[in-house]
């Protein structure tokens, strides 16, 4: 919000106020009201519109509220929360691995990126590593999950500016990925495949070859985006130059990802701090200079070259062994396995419990209704997500629920920069920038 | 078996009913109302694997007031409710709602102070669809269901038949369109509006 109000007939109804108290200086910061604003620019040549929340252009339920001078947005406004689910509390009332399966409905395109960071940062608590075979499936599964995120950015994106064949052609090609994705975790979406302690279950057979065909459709069809969108030249002057926004912008902002990284800086959580062993795998960090929307379209199409590296590397890397931690107090006691009335628990751990020993029986029933404990303290394990860095801030009171679970998204973060990126801008840039920022809301609003 | 055996050549009987019905299923137009995950599997079965063209309703209206169908994909909450109930005012009759998912259906597994448990709560709905979320198959399925129900649709003196028939019975008016049931009905005694033809 970049407008100065120096007419002191009217002031800024958006201004932060401040008021003494014992603990210090205490600002506050409203919306202020859509009346007020609407009564202010009375008589003036200058308009207010409403864009959203539902809007097929706001990129989710985004509500904009845009003071327009003709077609120039001299102020942009933006109203979330018309997705809050209460995700957040929700987990303070399940046990830590119950948590996995609401954050993962948070950020509902990277699903893998939520259930990883949730987890890393239990395991921080639990002061325990993953087996090496867990760590490299969920780079595997994240890796092919962002190849999917970045095809819905380019997909909704072009949709959103009306390149109607950019949106066919990256949900044809995201198909690949969720079809890829549920061969491999059993579910498209919403995966809860990554558990405190590892993933839930291993690979299904055959997984190497169908991950292999993956990366040969991926490799020809990626190109696909290049001939249809980077030498167009509408989609070319709807993007150049569009929704600018430097990198002292970004810093100052707290913006990450490929919005960061479209202004020069390298800044990429897997090369700068790398986690579940990022560092043993060859790619590049792709960045462009021009800190526009069409770079940070060029970004995604590269990362998504990217991460097909990543992927093949994963797959020469990965060794047999467990996929969860052997320490019988936290794994899940049962192993999973398709039966006549679906997917269940293990016949010969049903045997077990019911026929053979009492103590298994229990430990099952304490561990599935109790939980394990996590003792007392807080951590932080950033990831990189498709949309930037993402954490799950967790606090844990020594007990089998987390007393505060903070889910840093990157979407909520990324956004307030669409203020800077839009204002001095037509109103039809907006859209563009929006698109670029790719938010998606139900991370921003969880 | 009647005349229909010594019509010539070109001649098609039917009823206004099921010809009203079939125009009315044959070109559904669902409004976006994308909220969250489902929204994405909706536009999935907008796009070409799925293709929901072949049922004639590849055309999502993003203005309600050219679409019949308000395809509730995703988690409502108290904030986005009246906004919702607003788009549902602004489309014309006739009118449908699908319920997309569980969050939609029930509030599914956010049971907390934020989602409406079920967003029938709001606008009346025609079909229900489970899953979290559901398939871009399970959601065509679900719209031919409501192609079907749509086609069973009693219109005129049948409707105001058969309606009285059942609620002198008692019974819930599950052929009519919940839409209709709600809207018209006294709220204090649970009868159908005097003024109101069936």
């Amino acid at each position: 919000m970049s407008t100065t109000h120096d007419d002191p007939a009217r002031p800024d109804p958006y201004g932060a106020s401040s008021r003494e108290t014992t603990e210090g200086t205490v600002y506050t910061v409203t919306g202020g009201d859509w009346d007020e604003m609407v009564d202010q620019t009375a008589g003036d040549e200058r308009i207010v519109i409403n864009m959203g929340p539902q809007h097929p252009s706001t990129h989710g339920v985004l509500r904009l509220v845009l003071e327009l001078q003709g077609e120039v947005v001299t102020d942009a406004r933006l109203v979330i929360g018309y997705l809050h689910t209460g995700i957040e509390k929700n987990c303070e009332y399940r046990t830590w691995t119950q948590g996995v399966t609401f954050v993962t409905r948070a950020d509902y395109l990277a699903p893998i990126f939520n259930e990883t960071a949730y987890c890393l940062s239990t395991e921080r608590l639990l002061g325990i590593e993953v087996p090496e075979r867990a760590a490299t499936i969920r780079v595997l599964l994240m890796e092919i999950n962002r190849i999917g995120s970045h095809l819905v950015a380019l997909a909704t994106g072009g949709m959103e500016l009306g390149a109607l064949t950019g949106m066919t052609n990256g949900f044809r090609e995201r198909e690949e990925v969720l079809h890829l994705l549920e061969f491999l975790t059993g579910l498209r979406m919403n995966h809860a495949f990554v558990r405190p302690g590892g993933v839930v279950q291993d690979l299904p057979e055959g997984y190497e070859e169908r991950i292999r065909s993956f990366i040969t459709v991926m490799r020809e069809r990626l190109p696909g985006f290049h001939k249809l969108l980077t030498g167009n030249r509408i989609w070319r002057q709807r993007l150049e130059g569009v929704g600018y926004l430097p990198v002292d912008g970004c810093l100052a902002l707290g913006v990450t990802g490929p919005i960061l990284r479209s202004a020069g800086l390298a800044w990429d959580l897997r090369e700068v701090d790398p986690y579940l062993g990022y560092e043993h795998y060859d790619f590049e960090v792709p960045t462009e200079t021009a800190a526009d929307s069409f770079a940070r379209y060029l970004l995604r199409v590269e990362e998504m070259n990217q991460s097909l590296r990543i992927i093949e590397q994963v797959l020469d890397r990965l060794e047999p062994g467990p996929v969860m931690i052997q320490d019988a107090k936290i794994a899940w006691p049962a192993k999973l396995s398709i039966g006549a009335d679906g997917m269940g628990n293990s016949l010969e751990h049903v045997r077990q419990i019911m026929g053979q020993s009492m103590e298994s029986l229990i430990h099952h029933f304490k561990l599935v209704t109790e939980g394990f404990k996590v003792p007392p303290g807080q951590a932080y394990v950033p990831i990189e997500s498709p949309r930037g860095e993402m954490g799950a801030h967790l606090v844990s009171d020594g007990g089998t629920r987390p007393l505060r679970v903070h889910m840093r998204d990157p979407s909520f973060v990324n956004l307030q920069s669409a203020p800077a990126m839009s204002e001095g801008g037509m109103v039809s840039d907006v859209i563009a920038a929006l698109a670029s920022l790719d938010p998606v809301m139900g991370g921003c609003d969880r | 078996m009647g005349l229909e055996e010594k019509l010539p050549n070109g001649i098609v009987l039917a009823s206004v009913e099921s010809l009203v019905n079939w125009t009315r299923k044959a070109s559904l137009w669902p409004a976006t109302f994308g909220l969250a995950c489902c929204a994405i599997e909706m536009m999935t079965s907008g796009a070409p694997r799925y293709d929901l063209g072949r049922f004639g309703m590849e055309v999502f209206r993003p203005s309600p007031r050219q679409a019949d169908l308000m395809i509730v994909a995703g988690r409502v909450t108290n904030k986005m409710a009246p906004v919702l109930r607003q788009i549902y005012d602004q489309m014309a009759e006739p009118r449908w709602v699908l319920a997309m998912g569980v969050c939609a259906s029930s509030g599914g597994m956010f049971n907390n102070y934020a989602v409406v448990q079920g967003v029938d709560h709001v606008v009346p709905v025609d079909m229900y669809l489970p899953g979290c979320p559901p398939r871009p198959e399970m959601l065509i399925d679900a719209i031919l269901k409501l192609h079907q129900k749509i086609q069973a649709e009693p219109l005129g003196p049948v409707r105001a038949e058969l309606a009285a028939e059942r609620r002198a019975q008692g019974e819930k008016l599950e052929l009519l369109p919940s839409s209709e049931k709600y809207a018209k009905k006294d709220r204090k005694t649970g009868e159908a509006k005097a003024e109101h033809v069936w």
